[in-house]
């Protein structure tokens, strides 16, 4: 994740490092507005703690280790801003003196993780927390949420960064001069490796982290979280209401689907292969790929095994499609909600 | 014992490790320790920003040749050297140049096996590999002989803010406090644990380490708050500049120009 020298051309890294300057004047304006002479040593010292974390050897899933950047508890804890400013400081010592990340990439590494990350991290966390309470388990899902797409929004921005060098700078002879791989290659590389092992470390840093500081010190997660419902006190009503009333909006619009023309790509059924129209449609669907005669084997034998009670969206007892998407839109909202209430009172009912 | 514990402990100690080597030179004498910082600082970014805008592969081994040079004369151990900077940098820089050799569409110079070998994807590797390896050793030469406080305050005379400065310098500091605080606290972890932790414990043994740390660097920096208000401090931040420029710093100067241009030049 810090890009090296070398890495990019020096015109795409002055203008990161342009981009990021902006944002390095608001926060440190914010900052001195918020903190006065409290700024200085609050940002030294968690910039210090940045670097630290980012030291850090964290145990995955399946056995394997991975190192965490932080920007998701960062963000969590101090506010984007001072995020910004405390990842950024961490990231210029990394570069300039322990030669991880390159000098003149400082500004491309700002970008993609401080910068990025952060306000990222930020606002998926202030979104997916609400107004739950500061020891809500919401606070842990939306912090590993947080901390997940942060850091793979990162490694998206590298890869772009990346994978525009070979468009832009060859020598005379057609070799790149800078990252070799075009777009189609240096994304997947970057994002496999994020999408599993680095946004793991992440997520398990962020979630872990918020859930230790919910019982240990949770008033380090109040500046992140305005409005924030004390422990104890009734919450459902509050602020599941909005959401409620959104997923019944949502399933009183469910008939809108049957406006779309079609057959959905992928979700074919053996009949479709013998019907000429549909055919034609899934040919030009899959740029004209030749289709073949018959529905394939496999999937007319498995397409058999299992009869839904509601196929298509339309119970059999219904005429009217609209009716029939209604119905089906509230049993699968219905069949959701009371399989997670019972796992609710299950794992309740264990904790007690 | 978790193997987790003992890679971060790992980690801490050799960033620990390299820190004081990096003082101990930098105290030392040699070719580049003599030199006003801040000439340093222009004449090694300014290598960096050459060997990064460079096209031509000559141009590239010409400056890492002098980085070499510049690094015999000022008595950094190659093999230190080719520990910290030119091994890790080939290791990681090898791996993502490596498939680029057989990737990169161009002329065939060696083909078996369904794989072909392109002279374009040659030359790019060699261009990612040695773009990187030279700057890097740049870098490294600035900080192996010049402590830390010295290059902050050099950085003053490229207009760095100075508030940018002064967090640059604490945070430097306090790295090593925190440093230290971690490395006790896996310390004591591992004193304590008997037999294997299982995945799930290990994971909220680390993640409970940084709460702690993030808790403590709260703590920390307002005790710094504080003894930073009992010296007097307002919010002004002022800076000492002793540096003296002497005649041979002027020379040094001179050379990296004379090399930059000469590098830009002789690619054109």
């Amino acid at each position: 994740m810090h890009i090296p020298d070398g890495y990019l051309s020096p015109a795409t890294c002055a203008t990161l490092f342009a981009g990021s300057t902006p944002f390095w004047y608001v926060s440190l304006q914010k900052m001195k507005r918020a903190l006065n002479t409290r700024m200085i040593p609050l940002i030294s010292v968690f910039a210090a703690c940045s670097f630290i974390v980012m030291m850090f050897n964290l145990p995955l899933p399946g056995g394997t280790t991975g190192h965490a950047v932080g920007v998701g508890i960062a963000a969590i804890v101090l506010g984007p801003w001072a995020s910004i400013l405390a990842l950024s400081t961490a990231l210029v010592v990394q570069a300039v003196f322990f030669g991880d990340g390159g000098i003149t990439a400082i500004g491309a590494n700002c970008f993609n993780m401080a910068i990025a990350g952060s306000l990222a991290a930020y606002g998926i966390y202030r979104f997916i927390a609400g107004r739950a309470a500061i020891q809500s388990p919401r606070r842990v899902v939306a912090a590993a949420m947080a901390g997940y797409i942060a850091i793979n929004l990162s490694a998206l921005l590298a890869a772009i960064e990346f994978g525009i060098q070979p468009m832009l700078y060859r020598d005379a002879g057609g070799a790149p001069l800078y990252a070799p791989y075009p777009l189609h290659i240096a994304i997947p590389a970057m994002m496999i490796g994020h999408l599993t092992i680095a946004g793991l470390a992440e997520m398990v840093l962020s979630a872990g982290a918020v859930a230790y500081l919910q019982r240990a010190e949770p008033q380090l997660l109040r500046a992140t979280a305005p409005g924030a419902i004390m422990a104890g006190s009734d919450q459902n009503g509050v602020t599941t209401r909005p959401l409620w009333a959104a997923l019944a909006v949502l399933m009183v619009l469910t008939p809108l689907g049957i406006l779309a023309a079609g057959s959905a790509w992928g979700e074919w059924a053996p009949r479709d292969f013998s019907d000429s129209a549909t055919r034609s449609q899934i040919a030009s669907a899959s740029s004209n790929t030749p289709l073949p005669a018959q529905a394939p084997a496999g999937l007319q034998k498995l397409a058999s095994f299992w009869t839904a009670p509601m196929p298509r969206y339309a119970p059999p007892l219904l005429k009217s499609a609209g009716w029939g998407y209604l119905l089906s839109a509230i049993t699968g909202t219905g069949i959701i909600i009371l399989l997670f209430l019972a796992i609710g009172r299950v794992t309740r009912w264990r904790m007690e | 014992m978790s193997a987790f514990i003992e890679k971060t402990l790992r980690g801490f100690s050799s960033a620990s490790e390299y820190a004081a080597s990096a003082e101990l030179l930098a105290s030392g004498g040699g070719l580049l320790q003599d030199v006003d910082p801040r000439v340093k600082v222009a004449g090694l970014f300014g290598l960096v920003i050459v060997v990064a805008a460079a096209r031509e592969l000559r141009v590239i081994g010409a400056i890492f040749a002098v980085a070499l040079v510049l690094a015999f004369g000022s008595r950094i151990p190659v093999v230190k050297l080719a520990g910290w900077v030119w091994a890790p940098v080939l290791f990681f820089s090898g791996l993502i140049a490596l498939p680029a050799i057989f990737l990169t569409p161009g002329s065939s110079v060696f083909a078996a096996g369904g794989l072909t070998i392109t002279s374009q994807g040659l030359r790019s590797a060699a261009f990612l590999i040695s773009r990187t390896e030279t700057a890097s050793t740049l870098s490294a030469l600035l900080v192996l002989t010049t402590p830390w406080p010295r290059v902050l305050r050099a950085l003053r005379t490229f207009r760095v803010p100075v508030v940018a400065v002064v967090i640059l310098g604490m945070t430097y500091r306090y790295i090593f406090v925190i440093l230290r605080t971690a490395l006790e606290m896996f310390e004591s972890r591992k004193s304590r644990t008997v037999g294997v932790l299982n995945p799930g414990d290990r994971r909220r043994l680390a993640a409970a380490s940084v709460g702690v740390l993030l808790s403590k660097s709260l703590q920390l920096s307002g005790d710094v708050h504080l003894a930073m208000q009992s010296r007097g401090f307002r919010g002004e931040v002022y800076l000492f500049d002793d540096f003296h420029t002497r005649a041979a710093d002027w020379c040094w100067l001179a050379g990296f120009a004379a090399l930059g241009f000469t590098a830009l030049w002789w690619q054109r």
